[in-house]
């Protein structure tokens, strides 16, 4: 038990200042990289606690694809040039306040849900959950999201494919000029619109490619 | 003491099983590379050791003795932790790859997901070694892989699956258990091929190894790299397809079951069998490396996303309306 709670610590420990130094950090590269290592240790402690189907998800989905994407967003910007304005700087200091009210907003949402939850669980419906020891942890969240919450998970899948599909259409561009190569063009050449036999007369040549 | 005796019996199991794999890691780069060259008539690397065989040996002694240059304008930490990080990575999969019915080091019960989140964190390595390199051959081959990791991934996970909806469970030992009266490979092999193809452009090999490409490119991500530091990468990078071909084999070939239950073949034991898979895996790989030219990136990306995606989810559909009609869905 000693060391289920040492490795608690450490995990947690990680993450806690893993995400602050998320926020801190002064390199745009360095936060991602924070990120990445909080995304890691949170893991690890879904792990800890038994749930090792999400612990995995959340490293294939977050650290394998999300945080590779973001990583791939920031190397692109110039960081030699936001070195110097930090978040205190004179120039954006307007957004300081908008920042504040919206952290506020999430800290009571945050003190409101842990805190029903903790001193009131019955505020909350649990539904009809059983939970049931005999079968894998994997198994028994299949059981959950496919048979009593089959709707909600279909209507997150759709919403899904919605913003995917615009933003397709918000960034698609059909530019002109661009040369692509074709498969089905190269395959269907034929002879007769490849090859021309041309006479040539001596001394004066022919004109190709005109 | 407890913890003392627990912590010690595991190390000697990791030893156990990492001084293996760091071996065979030796050993199958001098594979690749007289495979390699038979295929082009040359001799390969024949002249420290029996058959040349102690030649990576040689190599590794003459990395760890080489001066680490880590250039001026490249940020410091991160770039020797790429090489680290790609290393370990490489190596802490084999935690969970099973070599006998009770032969595995760690037998989880999302072992396939497991190998499937260190593969996925594989690109790190890379990505963090070409944007600390601060230079821009290696930048480019960082963007460029990890365009090409995260793709392919798609396909190798929807391949997996594949055989899930035939296993039903997502430990290791079910799966190749699952393989007892017939290997995967038959009734999924279009898939068998796809996933072929998709660990070789995960694993950064020939044709796919745009990251790398040293005619474009120099070394890609690992231009600046030198001595032991570039040697990490170079072990990582093998032990990650010997872990590609295992991972092949496991899902496909039947792991460490023999190919008959007949007398002789029954004496074997597993773990050689599961080398022995390994092992025709790899040669195949070193083989496209020798036959195949280089992919145009246009082309890579084509293959992954308007090929392979498209032909895998309909592999999918297919396999799972099959075993619905017939009633085959695994019961657990």
């Amino acid at each position: 038990m000693i060391a289920h709670a040492i490795f608690f610590y450490v995990f947690s420990i990680i993450a806690v200042v893993s995400a602050v130094m998320v926020t801190v950090s002064k390199n745009t590269v360095h936060s991602v990289f924070f990120l990445i290592l909080d995304f890691i240790s949170i893991s690890c402690l879904f792990i800890m606690i038994g749930a090792e189907f999400l612990g995995m998800i959340m490293l294939i989905v977050y650290v394998g694809a999300v945080a590779v994407l973001f990583l791939f967003v920031v190397m692109m910007l110039n960081v030699a040039q936001q070195t110097n304005q930090w978040f205190i700087s004179k120039e954006n200091s307007n957004h300081i306040p908008i920042g504040l009210l919206i952290s506020v907003v999430i800290f009571f949402e945050l003190i409101i849900v842990i805190g029903g939850w903790k001193y009131k669980p019955d505020l909350f419906d649990k539904g009809n959950l059983s939970i049931v020891n005999d079968v894998s942890n994997t198994h028994s969240l299949g059981m959950v999201l496919y048979t009593d919450y089959i709707h909600i998970f279909q209507i997150s899948g759709m919403i899904l494919l919605i913003a995917m599909i615009g933003a397709i259409v918000l960034t698609f561009r059909q530019r002109e000029g661009v040369k692509t190569q074709s498969y089905i063009k190269q395959i269907s050449r034929e002879r007769a619109e490849g090859v021309e036999v041309v006479e040539v007369v001596s001394n004066k040549g022919v004109k190709i490619d005109d | 003491m407890e913890y003392l005796d627990l912590i010690f019996q595991e190390t000697y199991k990791i030893l156990f099983l990492l001084v293996p794999v760091l071996v065979s890691v030796a050993m199958v780069v001098w594979l690749d590379r007289r495979v390699w060259a038979f295929v082009q008539k040359r001799q390969g690397p024949n002249v420290v050791g029996p058959f040349g065989l102690l030649q990576t040996l040689a190599d590794a002694l003459k990395y760890i003795f080489k001066e680490i240059i880590i250039p001026a304008s490249s940020n410091k930490i991160i770039f020797i932790l790429a090489p680290i990080i790609t290393m370990t990575l490489a190596l802490i999969a084999w935690a969970v790859i099973p070599f006998g019915v009770d032969q595995v080091l760690a037998d989880i019960n999302v072992g396939i997901l497991y190998i499937f989140a260190i593969s996925s964190l594989g690109v790190y390595g890379i990505i963090m070694g070409g944007w600390a390199s601060n230079s821009k051959y290696p930048f480019l081959g960082a963007i460029r892989s990890a365009a090409q990791m995260v793709s392919y991934e798609v396909s190798i996970g929807i391949i997996i699956i594949n055989v899930l909806l035939c296993v039903g469970s997502l430990n290791l030992n079910d799966i190749v258990l699952a393989q007892k009266d017939m290997w995967f490979v038959i009734p999924l092999f279009p898939m068998f091929v796809i996933f072929f193809i998709s660990a070789l452009a995960e694993t950064n090999r020939p044709p796919f190894d745009l990251p790398e490409a040293e005619a474009e490119l120099v070394a890609g991500y690992q231009t600046e790299y030198s001595g032991m530091m570039y040697a990490m990468f170079w072990l990582g990078e093998y032990a990650n397809i010997l872990l590609m071909c295992a991972l092949g084999s496991i899902l496909f070939l039947g792991g460490w079951l023999s190919p008959v239950e007949l007398y002789p073949f029954n004496l074997i034991p597993g773990a050689l069998w599961l080398i022995f898979k390994i092992l025709f895996l790899f040669i195949l790989f070193a083989l496209v490396k020798a036959i195949v030219p280089r992919y145009r990136y246009d082309q890579l990306m084509r293959l992954g996303w308007k090929i392979f995606l498209p032909l895998s989810l309909t592999y999918v559909i297919l396999t799972a309306s099959f075993l619905f009609y017939f009633n085959l869905l695994p019961t657990s």
